[in-house]
C-alpha cells in the first residue's frame, strides 16, 4: 500500500495530495507522471507529478473530481493510501535534459490553465532552483478555481494570473495575456503550455502566429501507461506517437489537436458520453475517469 | 473405448459458453486421466519430450498417473516446469510434445496437455506445493517482469537457492498470463494466481509497480541493490498498427487495449470500474492466438463478431483448437479479406471499414505463399468496432535505459542459447529477445537462463 500522508482541498473539486512511494519520488523528474489505482476494483488513473521529495519519499498529486473513481478518491483521507501507484512514466520534462547555461539565455513562458498548474509547478520550481528565469501565465475559469497561486508566486520570475470572468487577476484568457505582453514589447523564445486540449490548441495557433516553439503535455486516455495498449495514442507531425513513452510532451505546434480532442471528446460530451453508455452497455460506470462533467 | 482414439474431453456447450467468461475446457476427471494415460506406450526413447521446450518427464509422469500416484506425477512435471496447470491449457501440444507421440502415427497422440493439466490441478486442489531449497544463499537475482519467462527462471534459480526478486511493472504478477490469455482460456484467480503463489512459495520475492527503466535502471539493480545477476523477461508489449486511414478512430483498438481492460482491468465484471466498448459488430483484423482470444473476448460480450485475415484458413497462425473453439461459438471468419481503411463519422466514430478480396501468390521468402490484392474488389462494411491484433514488438524501456545491451534491428535483446547478453550478468529471454511467441517458448528460455545464470554465478 502507498500511504496518503497529505490531503488538501485546493478549491472546489480539486484536492491535493502527498503520498509516500520511495522509488517514484528516488528517481522522477518534472514532466513525468505516475498512475494510481484506488483498490482492486478501481481503474488505473494516470496524473501528472506536481511535486516531490526524494528525502521524505513523497509524491505531490493534484486531481479533479471528473468521474467516480476520481470521485472516489476523495474519499480517501490521511492514513488511508493507495493499492498501486507506479513510476514515474513518460519521459522527463525537456528542459531537464537542456544545458542549464542554455537555459539561462533562453526567455520561457509557462501557460497554465485549470488543473494543468499542477504539472507546470514542478518545471517552474524546477528551473528556479537552478537560477533560471521564467515568466508565468496561469489562469481559470473564475477566481475560486484558481490553484497553487502563492505557490507558483515563491517560484516564477513574473506570475501573470488571469481569470475567464475577471473575478481576479487579468481579465481573459491565457493567450489574451500572452498576446497582452507581446504587445508590450515582450519577446519569448520557449513556450510550454499545459491544461485542457482546447485551451493548448488555442495557444498554439498564436505561438505559431508569434513565432514561439511551444511544448505541450498531453493527458489522454491510458491504460496500462507503458506502452503496451496504444490508448493514448495521437498523430504528431506524420508519426503515431502513444502518449505514454515518447511523450506525455510533445511539440504543439506538430500535434493534431483536433483529432485527439475527438478522441477526448468521448468523455467530454454529452453525445460522446451518451455513446460511450450505449457501446460500453453495463461495463460503464461512468468511471471512466473523465465523464461525468469535465471543466 | 477405442485405444486409438484420445478419451475425449469435456467442454461447455459453445451456445452456453459464447455468453459467458467461464472456462471452455474442463478437463478430465480421474477416471478420465488413468484411461488416457493407459494409452501411453512409455517409449524408451521418448519423442514426445523432445517435443518439449522444457523437457519434462513425460513417459514417467504419465506412468504415475496411471498408478494413480498423482502426487509423485506433480513432482516429476515441477521439476521441469513451474507453470503446469498453466501449460496444460495454452501450450500448442500439437505441434510440440503430441505432435511426436507415437501413438499419434497410426491413430491420435495421447493428450499429453490435458493430462498435465489433470496433474496440475489436482496437485493444486490437494494442496500440493513444489518443493523448496533445502538451503538458501544469499546471492540476490532479480527478474524483470512476471510473465512465464520470468517465473520459470526465477523458480528455478529459487529452487538453487539463490534469493529472487521479480520487479514487475503493472499492479498484478503474472504478464501476458494475466493480461493477454482471457479466463475463459485460463482462469485468473483459480490457475495463474495459484501457480504464482506457487513460486513465491519457493521463496521468490515478488515487487509489483516497479517499471525498469524508469522507476530504478538494471545498473542501478546492480550497482546499489546488491543485485550479482539479472535476468529480461519484459516480454513483447508494443502493439503494432496497420497505418490506415481512419485508425485513430474512437472504436479502434489494439487487441492488447481491448484484452487488458477484460482481463486485468476486469472490465466484464460488473463491479469493476474500468469499462470497455461491447460494440454490436466487431472485425478483429489478424489471424493469430490474440486474435482469437480478442474475437472470442467481443462475442462473449455480446457483439457479432468477424475475423478479418488476408491468407487463407490454412495459414492462420492460430492454434487448431482455439480456431475451432471460436468457429463453435459463432465467430464469422472473412478470410482472404484485407482491410485498406477505416470508415469514420462525423463525430469521430468508426462506422466502417473497406475491404479488398486477396488471393494467395508466389510463396515469399518466409516460404508461405504472400497475399496480393484482387483488382477491383473493394466492399465496404458497417462496423462499430475494430480491433488489430498484428502482433507486438519488444518495449524500448530497457534497452534504451542500460548501458551496453545489444539489440538487433527489429528491437529485441541479443542473446545466446543461455541467456546470456552482451552486457556482464545480464540475461535475457522469451519475447523480449524472440519478439512475439508462445508461453512454454518463454519457459524454455527462462529456464535455460537460470541454468545460465546458476553457472555464470558459480564460476564469478
Amino acid at each position: 500500500m502507498y500511504p496518503i500522508v497529505r490531503k488538501e482541498k485546493l478549491a472546489d473539486k480539486i484536492f491535493l495530495m502527498d503520498v509516500k512511494a520511495p522509488r517514484v519520488a528516488k528517481t522522477c523528474e518534472p514532466g513525468q507522471f505516475i498512475i494510481v489505482k484506488i483498490d482492486e476494483e478501481g481503474e488505473r488513473i494516470p496524473l501528472t507529478i506536481c511535486d516531490y521529495d526524494r528525502e521524505a519519499g513523497t509524491i505531490t498529486i493534484v486531481f479533479q473530481i471528473v468521474g467516480a473513481s476520481t470521485q472516489r478518491m476523495t474519499d480517501l483521507e490521511v492514513g488511508d493510501g493507495f493499492q498501486d501507484f507506479v513510476g514515474p512514466l513518460g519521459c522527463a520534462s525537456e528542459l531537464v535534459e537542456t544545458d542549464i547555461e542554455e537555459l539561462k539565455k533562453k526567455k520561457i513562458v509557462f501557460i497554465a490553465g485549470g488543473v494543468g498548474t499542477a504539472p507546470v509547478y514542478p518545471q517552474v520550481k524546477w528551473l528556479h532552483e537552478h537560477g533560471v528565469d521564467c515568466d508565468v501565465i496561469m489562469g481559470s475559469k473564475t477566481k475560486d478555481l484558481l490553484i497553487l497561486v502563492e505557490e507558483m508566486r515563491k517560484v516564477a520570475t513574473n506570475l501573470y494570473v488571469t481569470t475567464d470572468d475577471g473575478s481576479y487577476g487579468f481579465h481573459g484568457m491565457g493567450t489574451n495575456q500572452l498576446q497582452a505582453l507581446v504587445d508590450e514589447g515582450k519577446t519569448y523564445d520557449q513556450c510550454i503550455a499545459i491544461g485542457p486540449m482546447i485551451m493548448m490548441k488555442f495557444v498554439c495557433l498564436l505561438t505559431k502566429e508569434l513565432g514561439i516553439p511551444t511544448i505541450v503535455s498531453m493527458n489522454p486516455i491510458m491504460v496500462d501507461g507503458t506502452g503496451m495498449c496504444g490508448a493514448c495514442r495521437l498523430t504528431v507531425g506524420d508519426e503515431v506517437k502513444f502518449a505514454c513513452v515518447d511523450g506525455p510532451e510533445f511539440d504543439g505546434h506538430l500535434v493534431d489537436f483536433d483529432q485527439a480532442m475527438k478522441r477526448q471528446q468521448l468523455y467530454k460530451t454529452d453525445e460522446g458520453r451518451a455513446m460511450l453508455k450505449l457501446q460500453e452497455g453495463d461495463t460503464h460506470h461512468g468511471g471512466c475517469g473523465h465523464c461525468g462533467g469535465d471543466e | 473405448m477405442d485405444v486409438m482414439k484420445k478419451v475425449p474431453v469435456r467442454e461447455q456447450e459453445p451456445a452456453v459458453r459464447a455468453k459467458n467468461f467461464e472456462e471452455v475446457c474442463l478437463g478430465y476427471n480421474e477416471e478420465e486421466a488413468v484411461a488416457e494415460a493407459g494409452r501411453c506406450l512409455g517409449c524408451k526413447n521418448a519423442q514426445c519430450m523432445k517435443g518439449c521446450p522444457v523437457s519434462i518427464n513425460i513417459p514417467a509422469f504419465i506412468a504415475e498417473v496411471k498408478e494413480r500416484n498423482f502426487e509423485a506425477a506433480y513432482q516429476i512435471i515441477s521439476q521441469s516446469s513451474a507453470l503446469p496447470a498453466v501449460c496444460g491449457r495454452v501450450c500448442p501440444q500439437e505441434s510440440q510434445c503430441e505432435g511426436k507421440c507415437i501413438r499419434g502415427i497410426k491413430g491420435e497422440a495421447v493428450a499429453i496437455g490435458k493430462l498435465e493439466r489433470f496433474v496440475a490441478d489436482w496437485a493444486r486442489e490437494n494442496g500440493i506445493a513444489p518443493k523448496k531449497a533445502d538451503e538458501m544463499n544469499k546471492r540476490k537475482v532479480a527478474v524483470i517482469g512476471s510473465g512465464p519467462a520470468g517465473l520459470t527462471c526465477a523458480g528455478d534459480l529459487a529452487k538453487l537457492g539463490y534469493d529472487v526478486t521479480i520487479f514487475e511493472a503493472l499492479h498484478e504478477a503474472g504478464g501476458v498470463l494475466i493480461y493477454g490469455i482471457p479466463e475463459f482460456r485460463l482462469p485468473k484467480q483459480k490457475v495463474v494466481a495459484k501457480e504464482v503463489e506457487n513460486v513465491k512459495s519457493l521463496g521468490v520475492k515478488i515487487e509489483t509497480n516497479v517499471v525498469i527503466g524508469k522507476s530504478t535502471t538494471i545498473d542501478e539493480l546492480m550497482d546499489e541493490e546488491g543485485f550479482e545477476a539479472v535476468f529480461i523477461g519484459s516480454g513483447a508489449g508494443l502493439p503494432r498498427f496497420m497505418g490506415i486511414p481512419g485508425e485513430q478512430a474512437n472504436g479502434v483498438f489494439s487487441a492488447n487495449e481491448f484484452l487488458t481492460r477484460n482481463n486485468l482491468m476486469k472490465a466484464f465484471r460488473e463491479e469493476y470500474d474500468t469499462p470497455i466498448m461491447k460494440g454490436k459488430k466487431v472485425a478483429v483484423v489478424g489471424g493469430g492466438n490474440v486474435a482469437m482470444d480478442a474475437a472470442r473476448t467481443a462475442l462473449r460480450l455480446g457483439a457479432e463478431v468477424h475475423i478479418v485475415y488476408r491468407r487463407s484458413e490454412e495459414e492462420l497462425p492460430a492454434r487448431v483448437e482455439e480456431v475451432h473453439h471460436a468457429k463453435e461459438e459463432g465467430v464469422i471468419f472473412d478470410l482472404l479479406t484485407n482491410p485498406t481503411e477505416i470508415l469514420v463519422d462525423e463525430n469521430g466514430w468508426v462506422k466502417g471499414m473497406k475491404l479488398v478480396k486477396m488471393e494467395l501468390g508466389e510463396p515469399d521468402a518466409s516460404g508461405r505463399r504472400s497475399p496480393v490484392e484482387i483488382e477491383g474488389s473493394e466492399y465496404e462494411i458497417e462496423l462499430d468496432t475494430v480491433i488489430m491484433s498484428l502482433g507486438t514488438s519488444p518495449n524500448p524501456l530497457i534497452s534504451s535505459t542500460t548501458e551496453g545491451l545489444e539489440i538487433n534491428r527489429r528491437k529485441c535483446i541479443v542473446a545466446d542459447d543461455a541467456g546470456a547478453t552482451s552486457k556482464p550478468g545480464v540475461f535475457a529471454g522469451g519475447d523480449a529477445v524472440t519478439g512475439a511467441a508462445t508461453v512454454i517458448l518463454a519457459m524454455g528460455a527462462g529456464k535455460a537462463a537460470a541454468q545460465g545464470i546458476h553457472e555464470y554465478l558459480s564460476n564469478k
